[in-house]
């Protein structure tokens, strides 16, 4: 009678132990990264969590496609239906304080960022894109950056040609490249975001960091004349592109630089993660034409959405991707670079150091195409003019709808 | 009768109820939505703007384009699948040996998602190493094409990835339809000295014409509808200057990428008031062809 | 008719290049599914791969651990889960539905499948967020279920169509005949039109399998847990945002269209004699 009492009792703790582990202890990530060094990063930051936090059960609810325009379109039925993950990946800036935080979806991460003293190992540029109304919205996990040229090593030596700095030597190089049958610049937008990608570089490097910043705040007129020279600028870089652009996705442009058929890829760093994937090693790097001295970044941040359900767990999630320990083990992995400045050089491959060494000197843009510059309505007008203008290569209509999405946009007034 | 009335009603009534929430409810829901200012995740303040979500529509160069595509492509889908569909119809219903593995064959598109066909034929429409390697290889060359990359072939590229998908549909249910025909009738015609050709006019394409009816219900709706197919072939960008884009992907980006409630709700009541000018007559007219029968 | 051999030449040579338009799709996914990962490129599509490599279809499957990719086999039993019930009730509906339409029209049934019909016609993506609101009302958001109940709803005006038109054929007197035997409305479905209606059940189950089954729309908004997603998604997933292993995708495209591929395989015959049982009518 006793013993039965006994297994009882037992039996019983077990099932109340069991029951709460499964009351507590959940967490739910969203992000889109479902492959690849992306997965990897991500599952990494994993491994360091449960090592951290034994017993919470992490749930990867994660969506592919588009370059996130699935999960995008996901996350927004879940957030309105009233069912938010407990953190989800975003990018830094607009893309996030226009969508989620003006809307008031996000609480304020102030407290964490004091007893972490992140302000101290974020730099500056960063904490401003991460700032609004005086409060700080999520955290860095990485930075990724967009103006990059990228180049065939082999090609350019079998005709002797160095990295151009201007954009007159780019021309000067793509003239020549041309006449010898091969594609001078490499273009993949069947996603048309990264003719977007493409443009935001001309854009930086025809009006300069500041001049370009002074875009998404109204002080720079879309209607000038450096907007202008950047179109002209742009239509003339495309007629050195491969005539299948339309056809290729990001990583199918890459591979024309991966055998040879193209010599230059102006493009963001995740073309470095896709060489070393693809085991290729000929090829080098340097910032896109006129853009030396200027950081175009990225991030991937996650934030703490109001009524996320596991409120405990979601603030430790954020504490590991803001520390060192999270961002050193997550980014080589991942192929960007810490937003923090006191990562371990050592850990990165030799592009990832040249970008280190690169941010904690070059002026700090955001990007556009990436989230960071412009809301995401404004961003899909400027796709759309992109849509347009890739094709028909009117500057005066592309400069005059571009006029009217930052009016949309309400930053510009006229 | 009467109460057989009853009985009927209520057997169709779970039916209509489910309907009636989910379809018409949402629409309901969905002209309300495109009436207002919600044009961000969260709007202050939400107030009535009239039919201006509608105006700037049809300024958007992009809808334009759009229209014109859901126009061209219906153009080439739904003719191109009857078509394709009665010609594999007529070709297997000669009896011939193998019957059953050529009506394999032409069946399997079917079995595809339009995501999958969609990967399929980007590949092959792919300028530079897809078909057009072929056509050249074969010397075939004046068939290339610069397919969706080209913005003045655009969605007709898309429209016959579409017709490799469902003309197998359409062919069997031609094949259905002329197995049906009695064979008395073509005996018949054969005594008055009737031609293979005008028998083919006179007999098998006049009883054919349900079918036609039939088919062209269910492609017209896929085609309204199209979706998945354009983003996996042209991207979700609808290709060069909107040359592939559809009202139903410039809804989705309008909504779920720009965050523009309102004005997505409008394309979609667009897109719904276009299909009950097609499909109410349409429909009309076929019941009554039945009444008639 | 006796025909000349010069016919059958024809017809084979036609039939043939059919052939061959149905089957290069397939042949470019096939083969670039046997491809190992730095084979597989757009520019090679055509050649045979150089080893032949079942790792593909394997990892598209299973999944690659290191990476997280989670695989297809792991989302194979949600779809089942979805699609067994999904169909069953959907083609129920439409069956009573279109038995109710065809054999007993009364004041206004016409309007009424009309309103049914019409429901085919509405974009999805432009309802996708009322239908969130609606699931969570109910608790069966984020479920299979919940699913389930979409595509039945969602399935009721094609099933509705098919068995219509197909029930349109029955002949009335042999309503009539089990009327004055004393059956009812019930009673005529039981009796008479149950046991006719396998040409037409053989449609609709074809048709919602294939359209069910390749879903990825509602698959993605609904189920928005990975353990609950059907294979479409899974399948989706095994594509990252950044980097494609094409040779992987394509592997798991065919492997996620098997069991559709399977159902044209072996009752295609099926499918026809379905149709030309009565729903071809119009």
């Amino acid at each position: 009678m006793k013993a039965r009492k006994w297994g009882i009792g037992v039996l019983l703790g077990f099932v109340l132990a069991g029951w709460a582990l499964a009351q507590g202890g959940k967490l739910e990530i969203f992000s889109w990264w479902t492959t690849g060094g992306e997965a990897a990063g991500l599952f990494k930051l994993f491994e360091l969590y449960k090592q951290k936090h034994p017993g919470v059960e992490i749930i990867n609810a994660a969506v592919a496609g588009g370059a996130g325009s699935n999960a995008k379109a996901v996350l927004k039925t879940r957030m309105l239906g009233g069912d938010p993950p407990d953190s989800f990946q975003v990018h830094m800036g607009h893309e996030l304080i226009d969508t989620w935080v003006v809307t008031g979806f996000m609480e304020p991460l102030d407290e964490l960022y004091r007893k972490n003293g992140w302000e101290e190992v974020f730099p500056k540029g960063v904490l401003e894109l991460l700032k609004w109304n005086g409060h700080y919205w999520s955290v860095p996990a990485n930075i990724h950056r967009a103006n990059v040229l990228w180049y065939n090593k082999g090609i350019f030596e079998k005709y002797g040609l160095k990295p151009p700095k201007t954009f007159d030597e780019f021309f000067a190089i793509a003239e020549r490249l041309k006449k010898e049958g091969i594609v001078p610049l490499a273009l993949g937008d069947n996603g048309i975001w990264a003719s977007t990608h493409l443009f935001e570089t001309v854009l930086i490097g025809t009006l300069g960091p500041e001049g370009y910043k002074g875009l998404w705040t109204g002080e720079t007129d879309w209607r000038g004349p450096g907007v202008k020279k950047a179109l002209e600028t742009f239509a003339r870089m495309l007629d050195y592109v491969n005539p299948d652009h339309a056809a290729r996705s990001w990583d199918q442009a890459n591979d024309l630089i991966i055998q040879g058929k193209a010599a230059m890829y102006i493009h963001g760093d995740w073309v470095n993660a896709d060489y070393l994937a693809k085991k290729f090693s000929g090829y080098g790097w340097a910032p896109a034409p006129g853009n030396y001295g200027v950081y175009d970044a990225l991030s991937d941040t996650f934030g703490l959405p109001k009524k996320a359900p596991h409120r405990k767990e979601a603030i430790w999630w954020l504490e590991l991707v803001g520390s060192k320990e999270g961002q050193e083990a997550f980014n080589p992995l991942k192929g960007s670079i810490c937003a923090r400045t006191d990562c371990d050089p050592k850990l990165f491959n030799p592009y990832l150091q040249w970008a280190m060494q690169q941010w904690k000197t070059d002026a700090i843009v955001p990007s556009l195409a990436h989230g960071a510059a412009a809301k995401e309505s404004w961003l899909a007008a400027i796709n759309d003019v992109m849509s347009l203008f890739v094709t028909n290569k009117n500057v005066a209509q592309a400069q005059s709808l571009l006029a009217q999405a930052c009016v949309d946009a309400g930053v510009c007034t006229r | 009768m009467r109460r057989y009335r009853r009985v009927a009603f209520l057997l169709l009534a779970p039916s209509l109820l489910l309907i009636a929430l989910f379809v018409y409810g949402f629409i309901l829901w969905t002209g309300w939505l495109s009436l207002t200012n919600q044009n961000d995740l969260i709007v202050p303040q939400v107030r009535f703007v009239g039919l201006e979500n509608y105006q700037r529509l049809f300024h958007h160069p992009r809808f334009l384009i759009d229209l014109k595509n859901t126009l061209t492509f219906s153009l080439i889908f739904i003719p191109g699948s009857l078509v394709l569909g009665l010609a594999g119809a007529l070709l297997l219903n000669t009896g011939v040996r193998g019957e059953g593995f050529f009506r394999t064959v032409f069946l399997m598109p079917m079995a595809l998602s339009f995501i999958v066909t969609g990967v399929a034929w980007r590949w092959l429409m792919n300028p530079t190493s897809g078909l057009n390697l072929l056509f050249e290889s074969l010397g075939l060359g004046f068939l290339k094409s610069g397919w969706y990359t080209d913005p003045a072939v655009g969605i007709k590229a898309v429209a016959l990835a579409a017709v490799w998908q469902l003309s197998g549909y359409t062919m069997a249910l031609y094949l259905a339809g002329l197995r049906a025909i009695p064979q008395t009738f073509y005996e018949a015609a054969e005594v008055d000295g009737a031609s293979p050709w005008q028998a083919f006019r006179y007999i098998t394409l006049p009883l054919l014409t349900p079918v036609t009816l039939s088919a062209v219900i269910v492609l017209g709706h896929i085609s309204l509808k199209i979706f998945d197919l354009v983003i996996a072939i042209a991207g979700i960008s609808g290709g060069p200057a909107f040359s592939s884009d559809v009202p139903a992907l410039f809804m989705f980006v309008t909504t779920f990428q720009a965050n523009r409630f309102a004005q997505g709700a409008a394309i979609s009541i667009v897109l719904l008031i276009l299909v009950s000018f097609l499909v109410i007559p349409y429909l009309y007219w076929s019941l009554r062809r039945e009444v008639a029968e | 008719m006796r025909r000349r051999p010069l016919f059958w030449l024809f017809v084979y040579l036609a039939l043939a290049a059919l052939a061959v338009f149905y089957l290069v799709p397939i042949y470019v996914l096939l083969v670039n599914a046997l491809k190992d990962y730095r084979e597989v490129s757009v520019e090679a599509m055509w050649r045979l791969p150089e080893h032949l490599s079942l790792a593909s279809f394997a990892k598209a499957w299973f999944g690659d651990p290191k990476t997280g990719m989670t695989g297809l086999g792991q989302n194979f039993m949600n779809s089942v889960y979805l699609v067994v019930p999904a169909v069953l009730l959907s083609v129920l509906l439409g069956s009573i539905n279109g038995y109710v339409l065809a054999q007993w029209r009364f004041r206004g049934s016409e309007t009424l499948f009309f309103l049914l019909l019409f429901g085919m016609f509405i974009p999805y993506q432009s309802i996708l967020i009322p239908l969130v609101k609606v699931l969570m009302a109910l608790h069966l958001y984020g479920t299979i279920p919940g699913l389930v109940l979409t595509h039945v709803v969602y399935g009721i005006p094609i099933t509705t169509l098919i068995f219509r038109n197909y029930y349109a054929q029955i002949p009335r007197e042999l309503v009539d005949a089990a009327q004055i035997d004393g059956a009812g409305v019930l009673g005529v479905y039981r009796y008479v039109i149950l046991p006719l209606s396998a040409p037409g059940t053989v449609v609709a189950v074809i048709w919602q399998f294939t359209q069910i089954w390749n879903d990825f729309l509602f698959g993605v908004v609904i189920t928005n847990k990975p353990d609950v997603q059907p294979i479409t998604v899974a399948l989706n997933n095994l594509a990252g945002s950044f980097i494609v292993e094409w040779n992987v995708q394509m592997a798991g495209a065919l492997l996620a269209a098997l069991p559709t591929l399977l159902v044209y395989v072996f009752m295609g015959r099926y499918f026809i004699r379905g149709l030309l049982a009565g729903s071809v009518k119009g």
